[in-house]
């Protein structure tokens, strides 16, 4: 699967509170919580983002509450992949489990700047800046993780391969 | 092999012979929600078109926004209340206190494997139990399965020496020790405690410490099921429930971190990020206009005693509100009759009611632009407590109701 999009880059331990403040958890329509993405760390993201948009960020992406709400706000604002040095534990299941891709690559977050375009081939984890004309591999998923992307998410592979 | 605690508890639960790095099934003892997370996992779960695995292991907790303060959040309770109705689970509602405090009173044994949709599922490590918080997503299924995956964790061993001076304790030491490896120090990993300051330190402050592993992006913080473990649980009458448990002699960890409890001082986070830590004395003259005691990680009847003790015959500073959410109904009962209530309605505090009250800012004490709180939660992220232009910084109870006094960040050693 290849993505194509413009970074949108932000620093360390980017948080699930900023992604989605607690004042909109209690919306669970994913279009609407897209209007809110970002709001509190960057207040005009939802206004520049465009569909295929990737972020790209340092370490820690998506650390805090277990709010599933944060990737799911990602997703419905329509960017293709997050792209960082490293991830929190949680956000990371999350996020596979409702299908938002994940990529890691410390050397590709070093140098993308906001603004670059990049190409993801999600199949081969391979990240190209465009912009830059450099291209980059990133960590591969293990294979447990991947039956459940290939399914579509956790709640569609439960669906589909057990029996009540 | 020797085996740590939570590679002993996988294995035990898995049946097989669980080592890090491994991926393992298990069942799920206790798997729950709260109305803010829980809304959306109980669409994912009727989306995965299974019956509810096990409705008197399965819990709706109503306390993240009670009562409720808007018509959203009333139909989102009333939501949840219909489901707990519908599906014969467990539901606590109004009044009853804040999620991990009430698992860790009344439901939480050594060994369980514990999920919850929040991220300070954690607390429970402090009684013994591999106890994590996950999305809605994998509560869902482990809601429709009974049971969840886990990839073993590795483990980094924290090693606690030595006794506390007055007015520290364990929040300084979660702070400092979160201070010292990162928000994201321990990512994916276990942090077992041991040592002896462990082994006479009491639930109230394991509680604490367990609560706040998340902050440094620990899968679970995890304690040894001793002496102290079986009080905690006879107290609670489920003395039955105990069972000793201790990580084995030679299990393999991938960092021992060593900790002085008798050389810390009292600790301040410093907005907008957990591991940004200084010691309180080196703020003073930082101005607060609110302060918050309460939430899972220090609402306990042991912290409002604290609090009582320092707030006894004060005032609280004229620019400074005071809030205190007791964290169970259980503590607000008890700090009444033992008349810490008395104490902190009198020195200027206002008593909300058992809950996560001001923490998340969905409500009782939402900042305004420019405000800085300091609060004795687990997070300041910017905008944690329902405002992006205000701060929070976090500490202890002692160091909280201090500076209550003063108006500003006070070391508590300073107050009489």
């Amino acid at each position: 699967m290849m993505l194509k999009g413009t970074v949108h880059k932000y620093g360390v331990n980017v948080d699930t509170d900023v992604i989605i403040p607690a004042r909109y958890c209690n919306v669970s329509e994913p279009a609407e919580l897209a209007l809110h993405c970002m709001e509190d760390i960057d207040i005009d993201f939802v206004k520049k983002v465009k569909p295929g948009d990737i972020i790209v960020a340092d370490t820690n992406f998506g650390c805090g509450s277990s709010r599933e709400h944060a990737p799911l706000a990602i997703k419905a604002a329509k960017v293709s992949c997050v792209i960082a040095k490293s991830f929190a534990r949680i956000f990371f299941r999350n996020a596979i489990n409702i299908g938002l891709p994940l990529l890691e690559s410390e050397d590709a977050v070093n140098s993308t700047d906001s603004g670059d375009v990049l190409e993801v081939d999600l199949s081969k984890g391979e990240i190209k800046n465009l912009t830059r004309n450099k291209t980059f591999i990133a960590k591969p998923y293990p294979d447990f993780m991947m039956k459940i992307i290939e399914a579509g998410g956790l709640v569609d592979y439960t669906r589909k391969n057990t029996v009540n | 092999m020797a085996k740590t605690l939570s590679e002993k508890i996988l294995s035990i639960r898995s049946g097989s012979d669980a080592n890090a790095g491994d991926i393992v099934i298990v069942p799920v003892d206790l798997a729950f929600v709260q109305d803010t997370t829980g809304p959306l996992t109980i669409r994912q779960f009727k989306e995965t078109g299974k019956k509810l695995a096990n409705p008197s292991h399965t819990v709706i907790f109503i306390d993240h926004a009670v009562p409720s303060p808007n018509r959203q959040l009333s139909n989102d309770h009333q939501f949840l209340r219909n489901f707990a109705r519908e599906y014969n689970c467990l539901i606590s509602d109004y009044g009853n206190g804040v999620c991990h405090q009430l698992v860790a009173e009344l439901l939480a044994n050594p060994g369980d494997i514990i999920v919850g949709a929040d991220s300070h599922t954690v607390t429970a490590g402090a009684v013994g139990a591999f106890a994590t918080g996950m999305g809605s997503s994998d509560i869902a299924v482990a809601f429709a399965l009974g049971k969840t995956w886990f990839r073993v964790p590795e483990t980094f061993k924290i090693e606690i020496t030595g006794k506390f001076s007055e007015k520290v304790d364990s929040k300084d030491l979660i702070l400092y020790l979160i201070g010292r490896i990162g928000a994201d120090g321990a990512t994916y990993k276990a942090l077992e405690f041991s040592g002896d300051a462990v082994s006479k330190m009491p639930m109230s402050q394991r509680l604490t410490i367990a609560n706040m592993a998340v902050e440094a992006g620990a899968k679970v913080g995890i304690f040894p099921s001793d002496n102290i473990t079986r009080k905690h649980l006879e107290k609670q009458g489920r003395g039955d429930k105990f069972k000793e448990l201790h990580a084995d002699d030679g299990a393999k960890y991938e960092k021992i971190i060593k900790i002085d409890a008798s050389a810390l001082e009292p600790m301040v986070s410093m907005p907008h990020t957990v591991d940004n830590v200084a010691p309180a004395r080196t703020l003073e003259g930082t101005k607060i206009q609110q302060v918050f005691i309460g939430t899972c990680t220090n609402g306990r009847l042991e912290d409002m005693a604290i609090a009582a003790r320092i707030l006894k015959d004060k005032t609280i500073h004229p620019n400074v509100r005071l809030i205190v959410a007791p964290a169970s109904r259980n503590v607000l009962s008890m700090a009444i009759k033992k008349g810490y209530i008395d104490i902190l309605i009198n020195a200027g505090g206002t008593i909300v009611p058992p809950g996560c009250a001001a923490c998340l800012g969905l409500h009782q004490g939402v900042l305004a632009d420019g405000e800085s709180c300091l609060s004795t939660a687990n997070r300041n992220f910017k905008g944690r407590m329902g405002n992006p232009e205000a701060s929070v910084y976090l500490a202890s109870p002692a160091t909280a109701a201090a500076s209550a006094i003063t108006g500003e960040i006070t070391d508590p050693r300073k107050v009489k």
